[in-house]
């Protein structure tokens, strides 16, 4: 096709460019403005249980169905689990989280942390 | 000719809702009725352009989901439209190109009337994802597109 030998491809090109320069830009201004959090809020089988405020140290058992747990410990303004029940361990293995909108997830116990900032902001997804 | 192309582009939206691309990545769509909508804007005109993508808007946002949907179908319509439009009167982009700026400005129009209508910024988080996604399904698109309107090539329809 002739149309891609002209110099209007080239511009696509760099249209193409742009846009995907613009979108890493953008992700990178948000990974920036992410706010630090106010409290680890913790959600076992889709029910919001507790929300403990990430400025007090502490080291808390998540209980869960069959006996499960979690050891979720807040340390330095930062939420982690360095304990669990389960066999995979990738709730442990996960990084430390401190910002809003974070979340460290254990499946096998369905129990999530997310970080939530000072003021509640409920975000309805509309796609 | 403007019945059939809304018709069509009707259509095009209509396999969308059947097939939906948004196991992958919430949201996302092909764009399959911005085939007809660059056909109708390269081989027609403008105003038909404008005309059957607002009415194809409206007709498939009644059919198929509902009028809170119809603002950010519109929003996304005008914006891609439009930035379509300038594109193809500057003469210094495809057809790929311009179908790559109108796939995104969808999902930008849409992206700004959920921050006006919900007042969350926090949705705008979604526009980096959407805006390579956009990028993506916006080239094929306009291949399509291109050969589409070669074809039209020596077949006047206005």
């Amino acid at each position: 096709m002739d149309m891609f030998k002209d110099k209007k491809f080239r511009n696509d090109l760099i249209l193409g460019a742009a846009v995907i320069i613009a979108a890493a830009g953008i992700w990178l201004g948000f990974e920036l403005l992410k706010e630090d959090g106010a409290f680890a809020v913790v959600t076992v089988d889709s029910v919001v249980t507790e929300k403990y405020p990430l400025d007090t140290d502490a080291e808390i058992r998540l209980e869960s169905e069959n006996g499960g747990y979690n050891i979720l410990v807040i340390k330095d303004g930062k939420a982690d689990i360095t304990e669990a029940s389960c066999p995979d361990h990738v709730c442990v293995d996960q990084r430390s989280i401190s910002k809003t909108g974070e979340a460290i997830t254990c499946l096998p116990n369905k129990t999530v942390i997310t970080i939530e900032g000072p003021q509640e902001a409920e975000v309805d997804l509309v796609s | 000719m403007l019945g059939l192309c809304i018709a069509l582009a009707m259509i095009m939206s209509y396999i969308e809702v059947l097939v939906p691309l948004s196991f992958a990545v919430p949201g996302i769509k092909m764009g399959l009725a911005n085939i007809v909508i660059i056909f109708v804007l390269y081989k027609i005109g403008t105003k038909e352009a404008i005309l059957v993508s607002l009415i194809r808007v409206i007709l498939v946002s009644l059919l198929f989901s509902n009028v809170m949907a119809m603002a950010y179908s519109i929003a996304g319509a005008v914006l891609s439209l439009g930035v379509m439009w300038i594109l193809k009167k500057t003469d210094k982009f495809s057809v790929i190109g311009v179908s790559v700026a109108g796939g995104i400005m969808h999902n930008v129009g849409q992206i700004i009337m959920a921050v006006i209508l919900l007042g969350t910024k926090q949705i705008a988080l979604y526009l980096p994802v959407l805006l390579i996604t956009g990028t993506a399904t916006g080239i094929v698109i306009g291949i399509v597109s291109g050969i589409v309107i070669n074809r039209f090539k020596k077949i006047r329809l206005d």
